[in-house]
């Protein structure tokens, strides 16, 4: 089993969900987070008082997925996700040992 | 702006018109320390937020309570001691005012009864009482926000009580009780020009409150600002508003309360309070538009902080001059006002003072500026009508003596409190925020904490402190 967690865009959200769904993605995990990368932040002015914001607002997607889906769900996310802009943001994989449903208790591949 | 108590010969009666204008009004002006709250609370940081709110709601309930007690009679009802202030017996309680209104002016059913300008338009006396009791309050809450983020809750709410009565009720009986800066035979405008029949033969003018209000809540914010000292991180870390549509949504509520606060200061439903209205609505439009002009020529873009602080220029610098001048002299007026604010606003990076929300930038520079303005415009006794510049100098001098005068006073109260009860919150609870600190609550709760109920001691929590460490190592994240 893998993970796939991709950090986005906030308003490529629904396009990306669509996309999953469309593959056949049954779940997802979408959380607030804040960073930066080569986008790096913005300037605001309140007052005339200029103050630099460094973290750009965006959104972490996380999906579990089997082995084989993998490569082709990060590449569903990638085109519904991308727009050719700066800030575009980064899709990565890693290796899941476990997985437990809690209501059911079903382990690995069942339980996602 | 003297309150004439001579009785008419024929019995005087209420003015049901009048009356129900004013009671209408002094509910608008009460609405404005809400919106101040409102306005002041989005400018800050979320952990201080709250404290920022509390400032104008703690001054509502001490200043007034001390209106009733000894404020109305200080300001308005007190025979005048020196010019500077009335004596606080006289009416203590209200005493002459309501029950066995002793020496006051009566109506048919025995209600004290007062014609404040001499107009023959008589309201109840306590009316007169809860309108000018709301002025007071939203005076003090305007100086809350030199200090935001780092002063003791106490130490504000006893500063309110004294600085009210020290500086507030003083300027107050001065300027509209007959005292030392009105237009009485004894003020400074009749020392300088002369009198006649009983009145200086130039009138200061001071509609509603440039110098009563503004000049003096703003001339305290700098000195409090300096005596209480800067925030931790003040000019190094940013220091944003937290929630700008909670800014705008407060400069709306202070725009809608102080028609009552300029309209209802002609004690009047007539022509004067609706021309009053028009001024007080156009000069606002005009300071947004000089303050987004100067955003945008300066910084490249026109805020909404910057609309909402052009409002609030605008409403302060008409604020003395609304009964004395036309429309269009009220949109120069309100344009040059919200331009130099947008200016002013500046001023405290370059000299180092932490007047947090700019107390000092918006109230103190456009006060200053409409009451002298009010000298340069006023339709009769304007410079710029051709009627001379003794207006202008009468402007000037009551516009610096309330400056002084506050500045002073200002100042001993500020440095008694530094020394005894102290201003400053410790520093880890100002960088931990004083929501935390002072009042034990925090503004938002946007994701849940967890939590009980009862206090952190109570054995539940260290139960589950226990069960928590024995699940970890086990591989159970929390």
């Amino acid at each position: 089993m893998k993970l796939i967690t991709a950090i986005i865009k906030p308003h490529q959200i629904d396009a990306v969900k669509e996309a999953l769904e469309a593959y056949g993605i049954s779940g997802m995990t979408v959380s607030e987070a804040s960073g930066y990368g080569r986008q790096r932040g913005h300037s605001e002015v309140y007052r005339g008082a200029e103050y630099t914001v460094d973290f750009v607002p965006k959104l972490r997607l996380e999906v579990l997925v089997d082995d084989m889906d993998a490569s082709s769900v990060a590449d569903v996310i990638l085109k519904a996700a991308q727009t050719g802009r700066i800030g575009d943001g980064k899709i990565w994989t890693v290796p899941v040992e476990d997985v437990v449903r809690v209501r059911t208790g079903e382990r690995g591949s069942e339980a996602i | 702006m003297s309150p004439t108590l001579l009785p008419l010969a024929a019995e005087p009666a209420i003015d049901a018109s009048a009356t129900a204008f004013v009671l209408i009004c002094a509910s608008l002006v009460l609405l404005m320390t809400p919106g101040l709250a409102l306005f002041y609370g989005g400018m800050t940081r979320a952990k201080s937020v709250l404290n920022m709110m509390m400032m104008s709601f703690g001054a509502m309930g001490v200043v007034g309570v001390v209106y009733v007690l000894w404020g109305y009679s200080m300001s308005f009802g007190g025979s005048n001691i020196g010019g500077i202030i009335g004596n606080p017996f006289e009416n203590f309680g209200l005493k002459g005012v309501v029950g066995d209104a002793e020496g006051a002016t009566l109506d048919a059913n025995g209600t004290a009864i007062i014609d404040v300008f001499g107009a023959d338009v008589w309201i109840p006396e306590i009316l007169f009482v809860g309108f000018q009791l709301t002025f007071a309050i939203i005076t003090v809450a305007l100086i809350s926000g030199a200090i935001a983020d780092r002063a003791k809750f106490s130490t504000w709410l006893v500063f309110a009580g004294l600085w009210v009565t020290l500086a507030y009720f003083p300027v107050a009986h001065m300027v509209w009780g007959g005292g030392l800066l009105s237009g009485s035979e004894d003020g400074i405008a009749a020392m300088l020009f002369g009198a006649t029949d009983g009145a200086a033969n130039v009138l200061p003018i001071d509609f509603a409150g440039g110098t009563v209000v503004h000049i003096n809540a703003g001339i305290a914010g700098l000195v409090l600002a300096l005596i209480v000292g800067k925030r931790l991180g003040f000019g190094k870390s940013a220091m944003r508003p937290h929630n700008v549509p909670l800014v705008m949504l407060g400069a709306g509520l202070l725009w809608f309360g102080w028609f009552g606060f300029n309209a209802g200061s002609e004690l009047a439903a007539d022509g004067l309070s609706a021309l009053v209205w028009v001024n007080t609505t156009v000069a606002t439009c005009a300071a947004i538009l000089g303050w987004l002009v100067v955003e945008k020529l300066r910084d490249g873009h026109a805020t909404s902080v910057g609309a909402a602080s052009g409002v609030v220029a605008g409403l302060v610098a008409i604020t003395p001059a609304c009964g004395a001048l036309s429309p269009v002299g009220s949109i120069i007026l309100g344009l040059v006002a919200g331009a130099l604010a947008a200016l002013a606003v500046g001023l405290k990076f370059k000299f180092g003072y932490d007047d947090s929300l700019d107390v000092v930038g918006v109230h103190l520079v456009a006060g200053l500026w409409g009451t002298v303005g009010a000298g340069l415009l006023a339709t009769e006794g304007g410079l710029f009508y051709g009627d001379g510049i003794n207006q202008t100098v009468v402007q000037i001098v009551i516009a610096l003596a309330s400056l002084i005068f506050s500045a002073v006073v200002t100042a001993i109260i500020g440095l008694a409190l530094k020394y005894t009860l102290g201003w400053r919150i410790s520093d880890d609870d100002e960088v931990a925020g004083i929501d935390q600190a002072e009042h034990a609550e925090s503004g938002y709760d946007l994701v849940s904490r967890g939590g009980r109920l009862g206090t952190t001691s109570s054995p539940a929590l260290s139960h589950d402190a226990r069960h928590h460490d024995e699940l970890t190592p086990e591989g159970v994240k929390a």
